[in-house]
């Protein structure tokens, strides 16, 4: 099923810790519903569960879902089941820099298997592992759609494209180091331009 | 200067820069408002806005414009089939959900040139008597969201939409909804569920979203370049659209190519270009020449690839691929050279169908595991002849068994694979027999 990522288990935990919107957030959900007619507020589902995930580390806990219910008054088990959906909600802690990997075939036949290789090499993770510093979470996913970029990965909302390990390896060592990258295409194209 | 043969035997030129309608595709002029105005964008949107609502219909129809998300279906015929002055709410919506591997034409249309969606939004709209639009775009693209985020901002500001949009006397408002990493959100009612707030399951039709459609009410779904090359057409005239390209497969498109190329990139060109035109002269031609050549996914991964041979003459467009047994789809060309391993490509292409199925129909969810666990096996020479049509099989009593078309886009690109490259299937399996 879309699911999460493998290795993100659909498997919802609890932080522990109760989960309230932080203020700038209300103003924003109050803002949100309003784009949807009266009666539809369910339709703000997505856009609370992004709310939640940034205000909350990166990652939906069972106190976030419920904190979602509450303020939609939704069913707990319809928030669950559209958190467990889609991929893009993270269903347990991620690192710092939650690395995506696009695998499928238009990137694999420009070598991402190389690029994986030298994200788990430099990251010391494996797929779907968190460093032990919490800096990096990598993850495989399909498609991201820049195809013509490819290889690609995404890191946090960040879209790196045409990669080669050389490139790969310089962003992960700015990320250790604290020094800002460069987004988008590595070799200098301006978007999917012939150059 | 290159000279093309038409279908109906005509010659034409190649595509004019003057006749793009996406002149910042690739980004190199201001995106937002003041590039958008220097471009033509809101130019005359109030007088446009001042003919029948028929008549934009009608105007769009005799371009013969066609879906740019896949189907290929007319544009202008969808948007008759909204019922007229029901008194209800009526709703466009633009799905911009665009993950199907190897497309990525959407992307540079929304980061680059947004005012040519935004106001296109408001045309179509106003055709279908829509006061409302959602813009349905894919979780991944986050640059592009709030690049949109802002055209929709300054588009506001100058009254171009909103209360009284352009002058027109329409009220008019357009939202954006990020969706959140499924690729099922790209089918038009499974998009509708999820801008519901639910899981994103597509739902059966009859009804159509015509009829019953976002929250119960009369929806038109397009797609993000059918919306954006609108307003041109309306400025320039369907005349002036159906002179590029052949009958019923006319104008511009945005093709995305990938893969074994020299230089993958997107471009807009003439429908109906040959593809080896389009691989040899944009993309300065296959990695390792063109006889490296293995074959060509021409429009996204679920349309059944194209062997070398047929790779030599066929059109980029509807009908010409259509009639060599695959499909235009999206227009996403993935090259793949002798280099690679044509079964792998195929392979990734059903673990994505896998992880994608929606889990809704039977034949789709274990369906396309299957298919995935059977392709594994493929790619290690470990299926025997006698397998491989059962797997041809399979697939196809998964084709036409789901209740949308994500089962048959899984099934297909397995049948191509299997119809062009049997033999050398086969002496995998003979390879690796001899070699234990």
């Amino acid at each position: 099923m879309s699911g999460n990522h493998p290795g993100l288990s659909n498997n919802f935990s609890r932080s522990g810790e109760k989960f309230s919107w932080s203020k700038d957030n209300l103003r924003s959900i109050k803002n949100i519903i309003s784009k949807y007619p009266k009666g539809r507020e369910q339709s703000a589902v997505m856009p609370l569960l992004y709310l939640a995930q940034e205000q909350n580390n990166n990652w939906i806990s069972i106190e976030c879902i419920e904190t979602i219910a509450e303020t939609l008054n939704m069913p707990k088990i319809r928030v669950t089941e559209v958190a467990s959906f889609y991929s893009m909600y993270n269903t347990r802690p991620v690192g710092e820099n939650l690395v995506q990997i696009c695998r499928t075939s238009p990137c694999w036949l420009r070598g991402s298997n190389k690029i994986t290789k030298t994200i788990c090499k430099e990251t010391k993770c494996e797929i779907n592992d968190t460093s032990d510093d919490n800096k990096f979470t990598v993850v495989e996913v399909e498609c991201l759609g820049a195809c013509s970029n490819g290889p690609m990965i995404q890191i946090n909302n960040d879209f790196f494209e045409d990669l080669d390990e050389e490139s790969t390896k310089k962003i992960i060592d700015n990320i250790k180091e604290g020094k800002p990258n460069v987004i988008g295409s590595q070799k200098g194209r301006r978007s999917s331009e012939n150059a | 200067m290159l000279l093309v043969l038409k279908k109906a035997g005509e010659v034409q030129k190649m595509l004019n820069e003057k006749d793009k309608v996406f002149q910042n595709l690739h980004g190199f002029q201001e995106p937002f408002i003041e590039g958008a105005l220097k471009r033509g964008s809101w130019s005359n949107t109030k007088e446009i806005l001042s003919k029948d609502q028929n008549d934009i219909i009608e105007l769009v129809k005799s371009s013969q414009l066609r879906g740019r998300g896949g189907a290929g279906f007319s544009t202008g015929l969808k948007w008759s089939f909204m019922p007229k002055n029901t008194g209800k709410q009526h709703y466009l919506v633009v799905n911009a959900d665009e993950s199907e591997p190897g497309t990525c034409k959407d992307r540079e249309i929304i980061r680059n040139d947004p005012h040519t969606l935004v106001e296109g939004c408001l045309i179509a709209s106003y055709a279908i008597q829509a006061t409302k639009c959602y813009i349905y775009i894919r979780g991944e693209y986050h640059y592009e969201y709030v690049q949109l985020e802002k055209a929709i901002e300054e588009a506001y500001e100058r009254g171009f939409i909103g209360k009284n949009a352009c002058g027109s006397g329409f009220d008019f408002d357009l939202y954006v909804h990020r969706g959140a990493g499924a690729y099922i959100c790209g089918e038009e009612t499974a998009l509708l569920e999820s801008l519901e707030g639910k899981k994103g399951q597509p739902r059966l039709k009859p009804p159509f979203p015509a009829g019953v459609g976002l929250y119960g009410m009369p929806t038109t779904i397009n797609n993000v370049e059918s919306i954006a090359v609108v307003p041109t057409i309306l400025r320039r005239g369907p005349d002036w659209f159906k002179s590029i390209g052949a009958e019923n497969n006319t104008g511009t498109k945005i093709f995305c190519i990938s893969g074994n190329v020299n230089k993958p990139c997107t471009i807009e060109e003439e429908m109906g270009i040959p593809l080896k035109e389009l691989v040899e002269k944009h993309c300065d031609g296959v990695e390792g020449g063109w006889d490296n050549l293995k074959a060509i996914v021409p429009g996204g991964s679920s349309t059944p690839m194209l062997p070398k041979n047929i790779c030599e003459s066929v059109l980029m467009n509807f009908d010409d691929l259509k009639a060599n047994g695959s499909g235009l789809g999206t227009a996403g060309v993935i090259v793949v050279n002798k280099n690679n391993d044509i079964a792998e490509v195929i392979e990734r292409f059903a673990h994505f169908y896998k992880h994608e199925s929606c889990g809704q129909c039977t034949p789709c969810r274990e369906g396309t595991g299957w298919m995935h666990r059977m392709m594994q096996r493929l790619v290690r020479g470990e299926i025997s002849p006698e397998q491989i049509e059962l797997l041809e099989n399979v697939t196809k009593q998964v084709e036409g068994h789901t209740i949308c078309a994500l089962g048959d886009a899984a099934a297909w690109p397995i049948q191509g694979l299997i119809k062009n490259f049997k033999s050398e299937l086969i002496s995998k399996y003979n390879k690796k027999l001899k070699a234990s």
